[in-house]
């Protein structure tokens, strides 16, 4: 792995830990009455922080995953060479699509 | 009497059992020239100095890897049963005896030797021993290149590439020594992806360092090391 990639994945990690712990905290709270899809989508839509919030995780997730799973990869199979990275390219911008795509959706419809 | 299971054969062979009268103060390495001189002169396995400085004597013991020269028997005992097989991550020429070919290979590709560079320096280095780096080249210095934290790695187990805690640790003494004058070469060579980023900081290798050496640390120095240069701030 080069010094940059290990960057990326560390400094990822960062902001995911962060992420994750403020997505989960607003599930547990945000459903402690129950809730429904319109609940959700009447405090998403329009909702430019939850915009800028799950662009900047979906960004980093796949900038995240295709990294370690590039290790996993590595330590686990004999696959080497450029169509391991070209395949985790592709991962990536398949991560970042569907990614974006449903935050879109949710933020817009 | 002590029932010694022995792997005879290369990659492939199985453990023959022999018994062997138990001694005071006897070493697993003891035990193993005991049954070459006297029970099977096929057995093959190697030795140099039998005093803990050549290195050549690693195997693994009850399934830890070790200098049979400085393991007692009654420390490493199950019962009155010893398991010896030849170190792991290597490959068995045969019996006891594995291949450092490779081992030592990687140590070239980590560039663990000193660079001079073009010119020699007209006078000699003074270097304070009480320098950060002298002192961080020190603790891992005495390595003696026998291979038991290059069975313990997982992560050599995983990836046959992977330059592994003894070349890298080599490197590091390097990286902290002010008079080499390789260093940006050298940052490149443990920084691929076989390099000191793929190590997943298990500490087998400190653990079972019979040096006493933590080669972890000297990972996570060069781990360090190659960032700053990533980011500009290195050689």
């Amino acid at each position: 792995m080069s010094a940059l990639l290990f960057l990326a994945q560390r400094a990822t990690a960062f902001v995911l830990a962060a992420a994750v712990a403020v997505h989960l905290g607003t599930i547990l709270y945000a459903t402690r009455g129950g809730l429904t899809a319109a609940e959700i989508l009447a405090r998403t839509r329009g909702n430019f922080w939850f915009l800028v919030f799950y662009a900047t995780f979906v960004v980093v997730v796949a900038i995240h995953a295709p990294i370690g799973l590039r290790n996993i990869l590595r330590e686990w199979t004999e696959w080497r060479g450029r169509s391991v990275d070209l395949a985790l390219a592709l991962f990536s911008i398949l991560l970042l699509a569907l990614g974006l795509r449903a935050v879109l959706a949710v933020y817009a419809s | 009497m002590l029932h010694v299971d022995v792997w005879r054969g290369g990659e492939t062979g199985a453990f023959q059992t022999f018994a062997i009268a138990r001694r005071q103060h006897q070493t697993v390495l003891d035990v193993v020239t005991e049954i070459q001189r006297e029970h099977d002169a096929t057995l093959s396995y190697r030795f140099a100095c039998r005093v803990g400085m050549c290195g050549s004597c690693a195997m693994v013991v009850n399934g830890r890897p070790r200098w049979t020269c400085r393991t007692r028997v009654r420390e490493v005992a199950d019962g009155e049963r010893l398991r010896l097989e030849p170190l792991r991550n290597f490959t068995v020429v045969k019996d006891l005896a594995v291949e450092m070919t490779q081992f030592f290979d990687k140590w070239s590709a980590a560039r663990g030797y000193f660079e001079p560079g073009a010119a020699p320096e007209e006078d000699f280095a003074v270097v304070p021993s009480a320098t950060p780096a002298r002192q961080a080249a020190d603790a891992g210095i005495e390595c003696i290149g026998c291979g038991v934290c290059h069975s313990a790695c997982d992560v050599v187990a995983w990836d046959a590439d992977y330059l592994g805690p003894a070349a890298l640790n080599r490197a590091w003494t390097l990286v902290n020594d002010v008079r080499d004058r390789g260093q940006a070469a050298r940052l490149d060579a443990v920084s691929g992806s076989d390099g000191c980023q793929a190590c997943h900081t298990h500490m087998s290798c400190t653990s079972f360092c019979p040096k006493a050496i933590a080669p972890t640390y000297s990972i996570a120095g060069l781990k360090r090391a190659v960032l700053r240069r990533a980011l500009g701030g290195g050689p």
